[in-house]
């Protein structure tokens, strides 16, 4: 994190770099409570309470507890980007704006901080490095090889959308919003879309042809097969998801090896 | 496999299962890592790593969207490696039978993920009134004891996955016939079939996606022929 989190916003309330770290650390759990009622909300108040220490009275006084309180209702949204709500409600709190007025920006952050963050990490980012590691598998990569270039590549995108979520959070507070229509996460998952799409073709012989080993004479034979059994599934697709498919077909082909 | 091997890597699958969701979600819990620590762990990273690489094709199809209710693939990835990394003596039917036990472990993981959940908001019902008056001991025990209760869920489901499927894998293996080469080549065919039907329903949308793909097949294809 750069020294330029430990910063004083216009109202002049300074988060320390300490206390930002707390918070980041504590972002790192913050769906360790999730639930089917308050979804990330105790999570919320988790990663916030750090910074709400700082409020007039500490931690027994009782904007503290108005504020934690307030804090730990329920919430959702994707939890990488969770780090724009904590960041920018903690600035919320500190700089003193009116409870009534910190709620309804807390429920109006939930929907865009959830569909950016679907779109951007889970439909396409994580599914990009997936293939990337797959292809680095095809080619021949060893096992440290595979996991290091799949943790690394991902991990550097997952951090740093965390550490730029509590920096701008906090930089902006309320206004946190003009961030998320920042151009690059607009057009960024579209973006990484293409390259996944490109990758996940060039991974899938290669990945196969190391899976099968030396019975590459069967490659062909496997190929038209995903090829039929792709085609079936996208025909399929929100119908049924192809793993419980899988669990199916391998049920039946483990039953006639044995069985026959 | 012995108790203490089974106890270890009922730990790893603790800390594995943990970072599905609770902590730190790094996807360290992704099949193509998980499956290559639980072998390396056993000396056989190489074995681990296959069999997270092709768990990894049907994992691409499962995103851990929200609410939804997800295949846990860090806990169950240790049981596949392990079964892989313990059957190895009796090839023909080690991929295929690791594989078919690590999806029906994920799949009871992600009704274990559900159960949590569950007792997860019945905790938070019960301190409702803590909560609402400000308590930090409480907000962070709520915290503190989802984290533990999911650690403690990947261990208890690795440990059983192990017990359950372990000796149930060598009498299906004991009766095998056929060749590891089509045994391989019918799960490897399964994964990528799943692979490729997500690769569309992520990105069907994409403006150009039929272009892109087809230019990744045809250059995988090409670097097949001549590697």
């Amino acid at each position: 994190m750069s020294a330029s989190l430990s910063s004083a916003t216009p109202s002049g309330a300074v988060v320390p770099l300490g206390t930002q770290l707390a918070m980041f650390v504590r972002l790192l759990a913050v769906q360790g409570a999730w639930n089917y009622e308050t979804l990330l909300g105790n999570g919320i108040g988790f990663c916030v309470e750090p910074a709400l220490r700082r409020l007039p009275g500490g931690p027994e006084g009782e904007p503290y507890r108005a504020a934690l309180a307030r804090q730990s209702q329920y919430f959702n949204a994707h939890p990488y980007l969770t780090a724009v709500a904590v960041g920018a409600l903690a600035r919320a709190e500190l700089d003193g704006e009116a409870p009534a007025r910190i709620e309804r920006f807390r429920t109006a952050l939930c929907g865009p901080l959830g569909a950016v963050g679907d779109r951007l990490v889970w439909a396409s980012f994580l599914p990009l490095c997936s293939f990337t590691a797959l292809l680095v598998f095809g080619l021949g990569g060893s096992a440290l090889t595979v996991i290091l270039v799949f943790l690394v590549l991902y991990n550097a995108g997952h951090l740093a959308l965390r550490v730029w979520g509590l920096r701008i959070g906090l930089r902006d507070g309320l206004g946190v919003a003009r961030a998320l229509g920042h151009p690059a996460l607009k057009h960024m998952p579209m973006r990484l879309g293409r390259l996944a799409a490109a990758l996940a073709g060039a991974a899938l012989p290669l990945a196969l042809q190391r899976v099968i080993g030396p019975g590459r004479v069967l490659l062909g034979g496997v190929l038209v097969a995903v090829i039929v059994g792709g085609l079936l599934l996208s025909r399929l697709h929100g119908r049924v998801e192809g793993w419980k498919l899988a669990i199916l077909a391998l049920t039946g082909f483990v039953l006639y090896a044995t069985l026959r | 496999m012995s108790l203490a091997d089974i106890l270890v890597l009922a730990l790893l699958g603790g800390v594995l299962g943990l970072d599905t969701v609770s902590f730190p979600q790094a996807m360290l819990s992704r099949p193509i890592v998980a499956g290559t620590l639980a072998g390396a762990f056993l000396g056989a990273a190489p074995m681990g790593l296959l069999l997270g690489a092709t768990l990894e094709l049907f994992a691409v199809e499962t995103l851990p969207f929200g609410a939804s209710r997800y295949p846990e693939w860090g806990s169950s990835s240790v049981v596949g490696a392990a079964l892989y990394v313990g059957a190895s003596s009796a090839p023909p039917g080690a991929l295929a039978t690791s594989v078919l036990a690590t999806l029906l472990v994920a799949w009871i993981g992600g009704w274990t993920m559900v159960q949590l959940r569950k007792l997860n908001a019945h905790w938070a019902r019960q301190r409702h009134d803590a909560v609402a008056r400000g308590s930090r001991r409480v907000v962070v025990g709520l915290q503190l004891a989802g984290l533990t209760a999911d650690l403690l869920r990947g261990a208890v489901l690795t440990g059983a996955g192990l017990f359950a499927l372990h000796p149930l894998q060598q009498i299906v293996i004991g009766t095998w016939t056929g060749r590891a080469e089509l045994s391989r080549a019918v799960v490897a065919a399964t994964a990528a079939a799943v692979t490729l039907g997500a690769a569309y329903k992520l990105f069907h949308a994409v403006p150009g996606f039929h272009w892109q793909f087809t230019l990744g097949i045809a250059a995988g294809l090409a670097a097949v022929v001549i590697l």
